[in-house]
């Protein structure tokens, strides 16, 4: 019965990680840049809805939704002051850096306004834990909101890619900027939409992660950001189901390594599994490959 | 012997046949030229030859010597050596490097003889500087040496493609569209070029090219490719007034 | 004297004449201990940057692990050494270190070989994962890896210390997140600065030789690399393991500069290995005088800026950082540059022009 508790568990650590995953791949689709400031509007996400809830004291629905508005402003100027100008660079490392040092300015930021010290996130969820099986299996609220809200936004997110005008022009501008544009495509305006997005959803994350997790620091994006590149690319980096299926299979692995082989060796497993399934299928699970044409 | 005996070549990508029973020979200190349509699969040949695609059947003799399956990097070691239709120069390499990389596996020093600056590194390295500046006279590049190949005007950037390809000592020597993009005037030069390649290096040369007026003009023997399929093959002339080429080219 | 030779001289003589420079400060009594305890890690990371350059500048790869191969250096290195001073007490320093660093250099340069026979096969961002997923591997491992010698020989364990049922805990040389306590400081400033100097001249000869180019040839265009004889997969996996090697020196300096080497995951994690990578194209990717002097300029940035506004530093690091970048590699900023400088020139053409009629 233990084993459908950590099934669970690390379905609802998985679907963070998604829910993060797909911001990373969407932003790669289309920039073609690792947003390594990705993790960090997490963070962003989590003190936000901290200092609307805790310190404030307004329904934590609100706060969910101010963060949400927070990191999709953020994300959009972001990308307007730090990305845009270099998206023509004659190296695509120069705004990988770029991404690196907007992550330190969020990270010092957080840190001047909140400290180091963790705070303690009260979680924005009050539903009852579900026990099943005769109290063998507790499945907390939080878990469950977080499965469903990440089930509900990955099916969202394909029919908006799918059925709208306006996620066929990101596929486009994904595909290739230039052609794109000759079709009308408003290519600046995809791209800001793809940043909101993806900051949108990391700030979701973010509540997420707090609500289970609840200590929050400047450094709480950090490692979960990693890992949900981890994810994206696990899935094969640019395809939206693949970071969807990456990351509910991350979270999983890591938590039945967690509970089956050590915790201390979770990361490392997490890793290895990852670097196994490249060397297997180089471009991730549903990358496509594209062979350079002689 | 024939410098290339190429028999019964075939290769398919997904159900496409897109080179479909080539025969192909060529004699020793022949130029030789491929022609045909765009998508005809005269690339495809040349990528079969040079191991970058392994063929499905067939078989192809270098000088005599089997060469079929082999990694592009062997092949080039057997001595065939070639230029793309897309330029791919060491951009960020000067143009003297670039015609140096082509020597790379004829004048040697180990390592650590790099690393430590031993005599023979200088030796090796002069003597690789003067080979270089040698091929490149040729080409009248010699003056551009020291430049980057990214900063060198199109027509250049195809003859230090030819330079560095030479620089491996090839057998036979390959040139997809050497021509492309050029005007008259670079065309003509250039093929006062290839023929004096011909000449000094003793070279057997196979090349594509749409230029009529070049292959006409140096080509000694021709094969026609349309749709994988050879479609004649034989002396220039005779080729160039075959009515069904004619028809492949012009339409019915 | 050729071009690359001069430029050579250039970077090895800037070296020298900082290290002088150092050497008259801590003379004078000018320099402050905390800049003092600065300088052998302003060498480890300029070997570091120059070392992660062959990789990224040279060969074209991206690698997010480099702080790995360091991990590799230092702890192999530290550990040899202090069972030297275990059980030979009587080597002396020189030799031990020397040893030392012999061993740390191979060892990341094996892992070069055998992380990289796989994984160079991927391509860009994918490589950039593995190479991180592996520093990572690295970081983690030695974290929970317990080792300790005594009269029964070798005792392993990757759970506790207790698990390795010694009698002497004393005999415990690695223990775990603990780390390795008691490293000899078998390392200084001149020795830092001799074997960055010793990096810079591998890599710098290397670049301009033979192997050098057939590097640059993959980077530049591998297909065309093939088609000339290049063996690509052979100078892939030199140019990766002499990088890791070189930072498994860089690695060897550390560990022998502290008492105390714990892999955490500031020193030895992703953030450390994204620094490095933060000094090479800063520098410029390929400049293997320009990732040095980044590496220096970054380190002591924060420090400097320690006096002036000690709360907002790392805050004005990150902004330095990216307007540096942004300054450096937008096209706008480029084509803005250049016609500041070009119009600052025909100025003083100008007015050079102007005193010639006068």
């Amino acid at each position: 019965m233990s084993f459908i508790t950590y099934l669970i568990n690390g379905i609802s650590l998985g679907s963070v990680y998604a829910l993060i995953a797909l911001g990373y791949t969407m932003v790669y689709g289309i920039a073609k840049m690792l947003n390594f400031a990705h993790g960090d509007v997490i963070m962003v996400g989590g003190f936000t809805c901290y200092t609307i809830c805790s310190t404030i004291g307004l329904p934590p629905l609100l706060g969910v939704l101010v963060s949400v508005i927070v990191c999709t402003v953020l994300g959009i100027v972001i990308e307007k002051i730090a990305y845009k100008p270099l998206r023509r660079a004659s190296s695509p490392l120069a705004v990988l850096i770029t991404a690196i040092g907007v992550s330190y300015l969020l990270q010092n930021v957080a840190l001047l306004i909140f400290g180091a010290n963790a705070k303690s996130f009260t979680s924005v969820v009050n539903l009852q834990a579900v026990t099943l099986a005769d109290g063998q299996i507790v499945i907390s609220g939080e878990t469950i909101v977080t499965i469903v809200s990440c089930v509900i936004i990955m099916v969202l997110l394909m029919l908006f890619i799918n059925k709208t005008k306006v996620g066929q022009a990101m596929l486009a501008v994904s595909e290739d900027k230039g052609a794109a544009q000759l079709m009308g495509i408003n290519v600046n305006g995809t791209i800001s939409l793809t940043f909101a997005i993806g900051s949108a959803l990391a700030a979701i994350a973010g509540v997420l992660l707090c609500s289970a997790y609840p200590s929050l620091t400047p450094y709480t994006g950090s490692m979960p950001g990693i890992k949900a590149f981890v994810a994206a690319v696990f899935g094969g980096i640019g395809s939206i189901p693949g970071a969807f299926i990456g990351g509910i299979l991350l979270g999983v692995i890591q938590i039945f390594s967690q509970a089956y082989i050590s915790s201390q060796m979770a990361d490392a497993i997490v890793f290895a599994v990852l670097i196994i399934v490249l060397l297997v299928k180089p471009t991730g699970l549903l990358g496509k490959n594209i062979q350079e044409k002689v | 012997m024939a410098m290339l005996e190429v028999k019964n070549l075939d290769i398919s990508f997904g159900g496409l046949r897109a080179v479909d029973d080539f025969n192909m020979t060529i004699e020793k200190g022949c130029l030789y030229g491929l022609i045909g349509p765009n998508g005809a699969g005269k690339t495809t040949v040349f990528n079969l030859l040079t191991g970058v695609y392994k063929p499905n059947k067939g078989i192809i003799l270098l000088d005599g010597k089997d060469i079929t399956g082999k990694k592009t990097i062997d092949v080039n070691r057997e001595g065939i050596a070639r230029t793309f239709q897309n330029i791919r120069l060491f951009k960020d390499l000067t143009v003297l490097d670039n015609v140096k990389v082509g020597l790379h596996n004829h004048n040697t020093y180990s390592t650590l003889t790099g690393i430590l600056r031993l005599p023979k590194y200088h030796k090796v390295e002069r003597q690789m500087n003067q080979k270089a500046l040698d091929i490149l006279k040729v080409f009248d590049l010699d003056k551009e040496a020291d430049v980057l190949a990214a900063n060198l005007p199109y027509g250049k950037q195809r003859k230090l493609e030819i330079a560095r390809a030479l620089a491996t000592e090839p057998k036979l020597l390959l040139l997809d569209e050497p021509a492309a993009g050029m005007n008259p005037n670079e065309t003509q030069e250039l093929m006062d070029t290839i023929g004096f390649v011909r000449k000094h290096f003793d070279m057997t040369i196979l090349l594509i090219e749409h230029d009529m007026k070049l292959v006409s003009g140096i080509c000694e023997e021709l094969t026609v490719l349309n749709f994988g399929r050879v479609l004649c093959q034989g002396k220039t002339a005779e080729v160039l007034n075959n009515p069904e080429v004619i028809k492949a080219y012009l339409g019915e | 004297m050729s071009k690359t030779l001069r430029s050579n001289i250039i970077t090895v003589g800037l070296v020298f004449i900082a290290y002088i420079g150092a050497q008259i400060l801590i003379a004078t009594g000018s320099i402050s201990s905390l800049m003092k305890g600065l300088l052998v890690p302003l060498c480890v990371y300029a070997i570091l940057a120059v070392s992660l350059n062959l990789t990224v500048g040279i060969l074209g790869e991206l690698s997010l692990g480099h702080a790995g191969f360091m991990c590799i250096g230092a702890f192999s290195s530290a550990f040899f050494s202090k069972c030297m001073k275990m059980f030979v007490p009587d080597m002396p320093g020189a030799l031990r270190f020397f040893l030392a660093l012999v061993i740390g250099a191979a060892l990341a340069g094996l892992f070069g070989i055998l992380i990289g026979i796989p994984v160079l096969r991927l391509k860009g961002d994918y490589l950039a994962i593995v190479t991180l997923a592996f520093g990572e591997i690295i970081k983690n491992i030695i974290n929970i890896l317990y080792l300790g010698i005594d009269e029964e020989g070798v005792h392993f364990s990757l759970k506790s210390s207790l698990d390795l049922n010694m009698a002497d805990s004393e005999k415990i040389i690695i223990n775990g997140a603990m780390g390795i306590t008691g490293t000899p400081n078998d390392s200084n400033f001149t020795i830092g600065v001799v074997l960055l100097i010793l990096t810079l001249i591998i890599v710098l000869n290397l670049i301009h030789s033979r192997d050098g180019r057939a590097i640059m040839s993959i980077r530049d265009n591998t297909i065309a690399a093939e088609s000339v004889g290049i063996p690509v997969t052979r100078y892939k996996l030199m140019a990766f393991s002499i990088s890791a090697a070189l930072a498994g020196v860089a690695g060897v300096l550390y560990a022998h500069n502290l008492s105390t080497l714990t892999a955490l995951p500031k020193n030895f994690g992703y953030n450390m290995s994204i620094m490095i990578l933060v000094f090479v194209v800063l520098g410029g990717m390929g400049n293997i005088r320009g990732s040095m002097i980044a590496a220096v300029i970054l380190t002591l940035l924060p420090e400097l800026l320690r006096g002036v506004v000690s709360d907002y530093r790392m805050l004005i690091y990150a902004i330095i950082l990216i307007v540096m970048m942004l300054f450096n590699w937008a096209p706008k900023c480029i084509e803005w540059r250049k016609k500041a400088t070009a119009s600052v020139k025909a100025r003083l053409q100008k007015k050079s022009a102007a005193k010639e009629v006068e």
